[in-house]
């Protein structure tokens, strides 16, 4: 990991308009990703955590323009991509692939594996036709995958198999930053080893950087420098990982922690169990998002949004109860 | 002994031919009892579940066995009969809440529907033991959300109304297939905890079906390890924690990353992946992934033994008392 930062979001919004009326005008707005900053540095994995409906995918398709912020910078190595014009921001694409959650829905069944591998080097006219055969044997390879797979469709591969190919399209395009999203969710204990390990050899091997977005906090523990904790479209918390797991400052990643069962019985904590749902998006609680649910609340949590404030070295939270700590 | 079942043999008879899904299991569960059946998909959890509700469709088949209920053979029953027991005395949920519930009814008319169903009672009577069910599963103005459609519920909401209707007869056995993969970890601590009390509040048995073994180590007494339509270990729980001794079951603790875990070092991996049912090896089924297979465990399958009281199958254990694991 370097100092030098691959990419500065700064005051990120994305909304999404639910309803309009009569004449066209929305009346109700979804606030998926509301007012979210973070730095990620060339060679870092960052992950990002939360339950569903928190907005960490919306951050992803962000990053790699399958959404436009509706408010907000995007910096990728300095240069501002939300201010660029669409052909130019599509320049920047094969910069910044995107691995899927669920390798059933993301490869094209009609496709071989070896088309799938080929098309994006094609599309973006990375290599001449007769070296495109010798890339995607390399890419296969690359991923754990036989050179004779080539021919064959996405069907005839498991779960896990499909996630290597998926993996191999990403990097045909030589990208610097993958957006992971929820790469081994989908997938059996006994494999989601296999990618995870796979991950994590690419990115030394291609000098990648990674933003890593999962609902598990022990997968995420297990490959990123530092998290992100998300709740409602907000940052809730933003640590070094050993810093964040063994000293969690916000309630909410507290409360996260705690809910993840642990593989010993012998400790069968005392755990926080929340109250309640996560509220709905379209109309959020005033004050933190996460007021409604929190187990620490003081005067004001209900009426003033809390900033998400460094108070500790590199240990950032969006809390009331560590308002007067400014480092 | 509240349910027993023996040497069942559950096939699924396909185009490119029969495959055994669940292939001579036998297990007990006792009264009040969490039993836990841990497995990934394809390894016949949820077909041993569906078997004994009396739901296996064809292609599929109960081929032998027994599933011994309260001193009957579940198997010998008519459909009548099998319907009387099914939502009265052994109910289950399942893993999707939303595709479980009918979406163009009430919540509380789907509950009602049980109740009435299994007991003599009046339509009124019904409703208020509806309503009271909700209650107890933790729902906010029970007699509001009573009058809900499943849409305008949350996964948590929903998965909490299929306990309400699975808990509404006072079952001795509740299955719960994969009852916390669609919720957030949040929301799997409520429901988790949620069936403890149940389990402790009516004394009922539940047969937890998952894949996940922090929910198996949080919430069972005793547990299953299947691999492929076999049991491949059974124990306490807290003994197969701690001591884990098939092979299988050893490299599905030690691959899971933990949060304890401070090491940067990549994580254990089982190599390969689940053997095509329809093209088994010939010895043990987890012989071509196993790190201690041995020339033996590739002709010849292992018989389940018991070793201190707890099972396993593999020949590491085979006439030996103790292998360090």
């Amino acid at each position: 990991m370097t100092d030098e930062v691959l990419i500065d979001v700064q005051h990120l919004y994305k909304r999404f308009v639910v309803d309009t009326n009569f004449f066209g005008r929305p009346t109700s707005v979804l606030k998926a990703v509301d007012d979210v900053s973070f730095q990620i540095h060339k060679g870092e994995a960052f992950g990002l955590v939360g339950e569903s409906g928190c907005g960490k995918t919306t951050i992803g398709k962000m990053l790699v323009n399958l959404y436009t912020p509706s408010e907000g910078k995007i910096f990728f190595e300095g240069k501002e991509l939300t201010a660029m014009k669409p052909k130019e921001r599509r320049e920047y694409c094969k910069d910044i692939q995107l691995i899927f959650q669920d390798p059933y829905a993301s490869l094209n069944p009609r496709m071989t594996v070896g088309d799938i591998i080929a098309e994006p080097i094609r599309i973006n006219h990375l290599l001449p036709d007769n070296e495109v055969e010798n890339r995607v044997t390399y890419l296969l390879n690359c991923v754990g995958l036989a050179n004779h797979m080539r021919n064959r469709y996405p069907h005839e591969f498991s779960g896990g198999q499909r996630q290597r190919v998926g993996i191999a399209r990403a990097l045909a395009v030589q990208p610097k930053l993958i957006v992971c999203d929820e790469p081994v969710s989908a997938l059996d204990v006994s494999i989601q080893a296999q990618v995870l390990n796979l991950l994590d050899d690419l990115k030394d091997e291609f000098g990648l950087t990674y933003l890593f977005i999962a609902h598990g906090l022990n997968v995420v523990k297990h490959i990123s420098d530092r998290v992100g904790v998300m709740y409602l479209g907000k940052l809730m918390e933003i640590a070094p990982k050993h810093e964040l797991y063994a000293n969690p400052l916000n309630p909410y990643t507290k409360a996260l922690l705690s809910a993840i069962p642990s593989v010993n019985p012998e400790t069968r904590r005392k755990r926080i169990i929340l109250q309640g749902d996560v509220p709905s998006p379209i109309d959020p609680p005033a004050g933190c998002r996460f007021c409604s649910r929190c187990f620490e609340k003081v005067d004001g949590c209900d009426s003033v949004t809390p900033e998400l404030r460094m108070v500790q070295p590199n240990h950032w939270v969006a809390c009331h109860r560590f308002d007067d700590q400014n480092l | 002994m509240l349910l027993e079942v023996k040497n069942l043999v559950t096939e699924f008879h396909m185009k490119r031919g029969t495959v055994k899904a669940v292939n001579n299991i036998s297990y007990q569960v006792d009264q009040g009892e969490i039993l836990a059946i841990v497995g990934e998909s394809g390894s016949g959890k949820s077909v041993s579940s569906l078997s004994i509700m009396g739901l296996i469709r064809s292609p599929g088949e109960i081929a032998a066995g027994e599933i011994i209920y309260n001193g009957q053979d579940l198997l010998k029953l008519s459909q009548k009969e099998m319907q009387k027991i099914r939502g009265d005395k052994i109910s289950m949920i399942f893993q999707e809440p939303m595709t479980s519930l009918n979406p163009v009814y009430r919540v509380g008319d789907q509950i009602t529907e049980s109740i009435l169903t299994h007991m003599k009672i009046s339509k009124e009577e019904a409703k208020k033991r509806a309503i009271k069910m909700l209650e107890i599963v933790g729902i906010p103005s029970p007699a509001d959300r009573f009058n809900d459609y499943p849409h305008q519920m949350s996964g948590g909401m929903r998965q909490r109304v299929m306990i309400a209707m699975a808990i509404s007869c006072d079952p001795e056995l509740l299955i719960a297939d994969e009852p916390t993969t669609a919720l957030d970890v949040t929301i799997q601590a409520q429901i988790l905890d949620l069936l403890k009390q149940m389990r402790d509040k009516f004394h009922m048995a539940v047969l937890l079906i998952t894949h996940d073994l922090g929910v198996v180590a949080e919430t069972a007494d005793r547990v299953l390890v299947m691999y492929c339509g076999q049991v491949v270990e059974e124990a306490d729980v807290k003994e197969l924690f701690q001591k884990p001794l098939h092979p299988y079951t050893l490299g599905l603790l030690k691959s899971i990353p933990k949060l304890e875990d401070e090491s940067k070092e990549p994580l254990y991996m089982i190599k390969g992946m689940v053997p095509n049912p329809l093209h088994m090896p010939p010895g043990c089924p987890f012989s071509d992934r196993c790190d201690r297979c041995m020339e033996r465990c590739r002709k010849e399958m292992p018989d389940l033994q018991e070793i201190n009281g707890r099972k396993v199958r593999c020949f590491l254990y085979d006439q030996k008392e103790e292998v360090q694991a």
